[in-house]
């Protein structure tokens, strides 16, 4: 606690400039990434990450000096010429975009570490600190690096704010953006700039090949929480703000870690967590339902055959084994014993001495899936003009899914008929 | 001597690298070939703590089942959580390397390599790490030993599985309606990239796996359409690079392996330029209709 409060109070000022510096990244990759992700161009800030290195290494070469402005224009211009490659490749060649995109990646890559150590073997003394932006230096951000950050992050920003509807129309339609008059080409330009520009930035504190993260992760989390563009993007802003405090701090308290892979770190936890466990999208969310609609066609099929039993019978009453009753339709014995179990706890069977038998509630439900499917084997039947032999499959899967309405107004345009076309008899009471 | 072994040495992770990148770049899987080759850092990492060794069986079959686990990761997330790919893939291979250098830090000491090495390791160290055995006897440059290993085994993965691979890889369906197993062939792939990018990573680190995964097969792809032809121009085109990129580097004093990334996107430069030159002459003027 007393650690907690240290880092929260500000005691040390080198904890302030660490603590907004990440925040501030992560919060205007997080955004600006959203709209790369929609636009299925998550892997571009992989590749602007990795092809800047040559950019700030050629500004070293030409001018002499770190200056920061001269670093961040050259990494810009390296940046950009990275994903102007990738295009050209994919226009111009058979490539398809994914070889374009590691191509340019790693080519551009390794021109920069040859450089990089041309740089550090030449004897400038002025050279150190170049390769933090490899692996970032989050942990030692000063106060000019902040103000740096600001202000872009601030720009990025309020760009955002301005063109947000451009944005959404660019990110999820091109065509109609370009239809209706819209300069998508400049557009695309602007919001390339912009990822240029958080890469540059955000790179000095993570590094290299985690930037990535920066950019995509955020926003993969959050789209699995919600559909509307703006939810979604103040999420990624908040997951991104919470991973910068959360590496901020790991690192305070524990200073042999590292500041950048941790903030990666929190926020592939948050985004494993949503891809797994958020509701409506999440992956146990989705296998949960599936599971109950599973169990629920297996019910209705059990009492359908029940009711079909009976029917040949003459007699609903008559108790059944498990043998005879996967006589009738095979069934597997672990399923038909959980269905079965499942059914006589809702009142649906009753079981006596291993013999199963419908309760009249069952047999109602078990009537009106016999009824749905032989209503529709006749609708495909005289409507779409199917052969009778052709109509079991699909009745079998739509039995299932018809509603009580449906159900209402396909009985009123069949004319509630008599026959099915197999010339059984359609259930009603 | 030096020279050679080193030039031998990017040969050998350019020929193995070569030839699974043609099948990586025709199955749209390139950016996989990349995520696997940072994922593996935390299987590196483990390895070398439970191992102690550098070069220990535990260490390629660590790094091998991350490899595969990093692939099916990137399919489940895709398929199960209907992620798109790129972001699974993105999301994925940070998360790992993240582990990774978070291990390092927490290792601390106990653990004998760096991120910068990962990242574009140090091949110019391969002649001087050399294999003696118990008795004393020299017998070579250590990585020259693995790295044969592993090109040789890959070599005879392809040239065995090479039906395999061809029908997965060209007509999905058309495999499986006649026996093949895609997902087999999938993560046999996929287990032999992961065996390759541990393998060099010391000697030539991440980056320069990436690049001869994919630069090479792709100038290859640029200039043929049938594949036989295509593993063959890639191994020429990765060679090539390395025999350059030693040289440049040489005369540069610079990053060896940044010097052969540098070299091979010349020579693709050079392909591409060459193509578009052979499709549409530049000197040709318009046709003139003879008058009779």
């Amino acid at each position: 606690m007393d650690t907690f409060i240290e880092f929260f109070t500000f005691q040390y000022p080198n904890i302030k400039y660490v603590l907004f510096g990440s925040i501030l990244l992560a919060v205007s990759s997080a955004i600006v990434g959203c709209f790369t992700f929609l636009k299925k161009k998550a892997l571009v800030g992989d590749v602007v990450a990795h092809a800047v290195l040559p950019g700030i290494c050629l500004s070293f070469l030409l001018t002499g000096n770190k200056n920061p402005l001269y670093l961040i224009i050259g990494a810009f211009i390296t940046g950009w010429i990275s994903i102007v490659v990738i295009d050209g490749i994919v226009r111009k060649t058979k490539l398809k975009e994914d070889t374009a995109t590691g191509l340019s990646l790693s080519v551009f890559f390794g021109i920069g570490i040859l450089l990089l150590t041309f740089i550090q073997k030449s004897g400038n003394a002025a050279q150190s600190g170049l390769e933090s932006f490899l692996f970032g230096k989050a942990a030692a951000l000063v106060g000019a690096d902040m103000w740096l950050f600001a202000s872009v992050s601030v720009a990025l920003l309020i760009a955002v704010f301005l063109l947000f509807k451009e944005f959404t129309l660019i990110s999820f339609d091109q065509n109609f953006g370009a239809a209706i008059g819209f300069p998508v080409k400049g557009l695309n330009l602007i919001l390339t700039t912009l990822t240029v520009l958080a890469v540059v930035i955000g790179i000095q504190a993570v590094g290299v090949v985690l930037m990535a993260a920066m950019l995509i992760t955020p926003a993969a989390a959050a789209r699995f929480w919600t559909d509307d563009l703006k939810t979604m993007i103040i999420l990624a802003a908040i997951f991104g703000a919470v991973s910068g405090t959360a590496g901020a701090y790991i690192s305070f308290v524990a200073p042999s870690m590292p500041t950048g892979p941790w903030i990666v770190m929190v926020i592939s936890i948050i985004a494993l967590t949503s891809f797994f466990f958020a509701p409506k999208k999440g992956i146990l969310y989705k296998a949960l339902k599936r599971r109950r609609i599973k169990n629920l066609i297996l019910q209705e099929n059990i009492l359908k055959m029940f009711f079909q039993l009976g029917e040949e019978a003459g007699d609903f009453n008559t108790g059944r084994s498990v043998l005879e009753l996967q006589d009738k339709r095979p069934f597997r014995t672990k399923e038909l014993d959980s269905g079965l179990k499942r059914l006589q706890l809702q009142g649906y069977l009753t079981n006596q001495n291993d013999k199963w038998q419908i309760t009249s509630e069952g047999q109602n439900k078990g009537r009106r899936i016999v009824k749905l499917h032989r209503l529709w084997e006749l609708y495909l039947t005289t409507y779409l003009r199917i052969a009778p032999d052709h109509v079991h499959e699909d009745a079998e899967k739509i039995e299932h899914i018809i509603t009580p309405e449906l159900e209402a107004r396909l009985e009123k345009l069949l004319d509630y008929p008599e026959l099915d076309p197999h010339q059984s008899k359609i259930p009603y009471q | 001597m030096n020279d050679l072994i080193i030039i031998a040495t990017g040969s050998l992770v350019a020929i193995s690298c070569g030839l699974l990148g043609c099948f990586l770049i025709l199955r749209k899987m390139a950016m996989v070939g990349d995520a696997i080759s940072h994922a593996v850092l935390p299987g590196i990492v483990i390895a070398f703590y439970i191992s102690g060794e550098r070069d220990s069986i535990v260490m390629l079959i660590g790094a091998g089942l991350i490899g595969i686990l990093t692939t099916f990761l990137i399919e489940f997330l895709h398929q199960k959580g209907k992620l798109q790919s790129d972001a699974s893939i993105g999301v994925t291979f940070t998360w790992l390397f993240a582990l990774g250098v978070i291990l390092i830090s927490y290792y601390g000491r106990n653990v004998d390599i760096d991120q910068d090495c990962v990242l574009h390791g140090e091949i110019a160290y391969v002649p001087i790490d050399l294999w003696i055995t118990e008795g004393g006897t020299n017998l070579g440059p250590r990585v020259l030993y693995v790295m044969s290993f592993v090109t040789l085994a890959i070599i005879v993965f392809i040239k065995i599985g090479y039906r395999g691979l061809f029908f997965t890889t060209f007509d999905a369906s058309y495999a499986a309606a006649i026996g093949i197993s895609t997902v087999l062939w999938h993560y046999l792939l996929m287990g032999f990239v992961s065996l390759a990018t541990v393998a060099s990573f010391e000697s030539v680190g991440a980056i320069l796996v990436v690049a001869f995964l994919i630069v090479p097969p792709a100038s290859a792809y640029l200039l043929t359409n049938k594949l036989p032809k295509m593993l063959m121009l890639s191994v020429v085109f990765g060679v090539l690079s390395a025999t350059g990129g030693y040289y440049l580097a040489k005369s540069l004093d610079g990053s060896i392996a940044g010097a052969m990334a540098t070299v091979s996107g010349l020579l693709f430069a050079l392909t591409f330029f060459y193509t578009r030159l052979k499709a549409n002459p530049v000197t040709s003027s318009s046709p003139v209709l003879q008058e009779s």
